[in-house]
């Protein structure tokens, strides 16, 4: 049945190029998350803000961002954006897409959290005197980021796998890249995307991992 | 003022393209929600000890990007000779993709069910697949079902990667078109456009179940 010789060797000489790789990976998904994180909490407070128009534009963005695939924001950023005469690389495109798709889903995240918390905590903050951004910021914040913390990992999670996206796009240095060119040198494709599967595996269970201690260590009382 | 080279063809070739995006994900979702149900009943059954091999190879599916489970699948098929074609192997891989995370949310709706509900079955002398037929499957279907439409919506939306096989769907048809008309913008709009037509009023339905059916308030 099996007329091919698996030539594992070659693929495992590759191997710190496809390490390498991993850490633009990790690189990419990071900060696609800070980003994400940033402007999903901007776009929560536009929703609480009460402003129509702030409103709106959270709603759509999150809408947009939760409705179309994450391959396809990618290729907005990379060829859509071109009609504005504006050019990304892959690189800025891909963490364009991801950050754009991570803000959506983890806005959403936030408002689900935002729920879990009771009302009066923010009447309480009022009473005490804190203006309406100081009671958000310092008494809200910090319980929503509690409750949204185990799914935000899980959106890290996927914006690792989502980052391999970009080889569509013709990134070249990530570890969906790397694997790519060594694949079309070698055309030893089983081999290097078992590599590459291996890799992404364990770089997912490592964040899940240390997102599960971080969070023992931060959230308990 | 504005003018397209967009022309009624062209917008027939893109509705192609999102009839083969929704037969890729009706055939996926489909043959992965029967495994999926499969699974979850053996994982419940079972218990987590047990289930463990299950459990890891299923995980696998949705720790590995879905690209690199749809080159590897492509790369094995070739070297395996099973002769398949991009179609096969794209809904072979996007089933037990769906079938991995249906797994979950089937075993989390059997949970669902009260143990005293199904004991209150079993003492009325209702077999083993009785009380998984007229107990089980009504109670955990209403608790699931929320989840399996965003689940179903995650493939209508992950299935555009099939097109890195040559398989094209949607968003592949409006790449093709971008590269021959060369208006980007305008082309992709319409291509979001669609996918958002396919996907919010489902998405709507979803969260509308998910209020109406909470169980608890």
């Amino acid at each position: 049945m099996f007329n091919y010789n698996f030539r594992w060797n070659q693929a495992l000489n590759a191997l710190p190029q496809m390490l390498d790789g991993a850490l633009v990976t990790l690189q990419i998904a990071l900060l696609s998350m800070l980003i994400g994180v940033t402007v999903a909490v901007l776009l929560t407070m536009f929703r609480l803000s009460g402003n129509r128009i702030l409103g709106g534009f959270a709603t759509a963005w999150v809408e947009l961002a939760r409705n179309t695939p994450a391959l396809f924001q990618i290729y907005m950023a990379h060829f859509g954006l071109g009609a504005f005469g504006i050019h990304l690389s892959p690189f800025t495109s891909l963490l364009a897409g991801i950050a754009f798709n991570n803000a959506g889903y983890l806005a959403e995240n936030f408002r689900g959290a935002l729920k879990a918390i009771p009302d009066t905590q923010a009447r309480a903050a009022r009473s005490l005197g804190m203006p309406a951004t100081q009671a958000f910021r310092l008494i809200v914040m910090p319980q929503m980021f509690r409750v949204a913390f185990l799914p935000a990992t899980n959106q890290m999670v996927w914006a690792i796998l989502m980052t391999s996206l970009g080889v569509i796009v013709g990134m070249n240095t990530d570890l969906a890249g790397v694997t790519q060119e060594l694949n079309a040198r070698s055309f030893r494709t089983f081999e290097f995307f078992a590599i590459a599967a291996v890799i992404y595996y364990l770089i997912a269970k490592a964040v899940t991992l240390a997102a599960h201690a971080v969070a023992w260590r931060m959230f308990r009382y | 003022m504005f003018d397209t080279a967009l022309t009624w063809n062209d917008l027939i070739f893109l509705a192609h393209g999102a009839g083969m995006t929704l037969m890729v994900t009706a055939v996926s979702v489909v043959a992965g929600t029967l495994m999926g149900i499969v699974f979850g009943v053996l994982r419940y059954q079972a218990g987590p000890v047990w289930s463990l091999p299950l459990t890891f190879v299923l995980d696998i599916f949705r720790s590995v990007p879905l690209l690199i489970q749809l080159v590897l699948a492509n790369a094995f098929q070739a070297i395996a000779r099973l002769g398949w074609d991009p179609f096969t192997t794209s809904c072979v891989v996007l089933s037990l993709y769906t079938a991995a995370f249906c797994t979950e949310i089937v075993r989390g709706g059997i949970e669902a069910v009260p143990h005293t509900t199904r004991r209150a079955a079993r003492s009325l002398g209702m077999t083993w697949w009785h009380d998984m037929r007229y107990i089980v499957a009504p109670l955990a279907t209403r608790v699931s079902l929320p989840a399996w439409i965003g689940l179903t919506l995650g493939v209508l939306k992950d299935s555009s990667l099939v097109l890195w096989l040559g398989l094209i769907e949607l968003l592949r048809a409006s790449q093709i078109l971008v590269t021959r008309l060369q208006e980007p913008l305008f082309i992709l709009m319409i291509c979001g456009a669609i996918y958002f037509l396919l996907s919010f009023p489902v998405a709507r339905l979803g969260g509308y179940l998910e209020r109406r059916w909470s169980p608890n308030d």
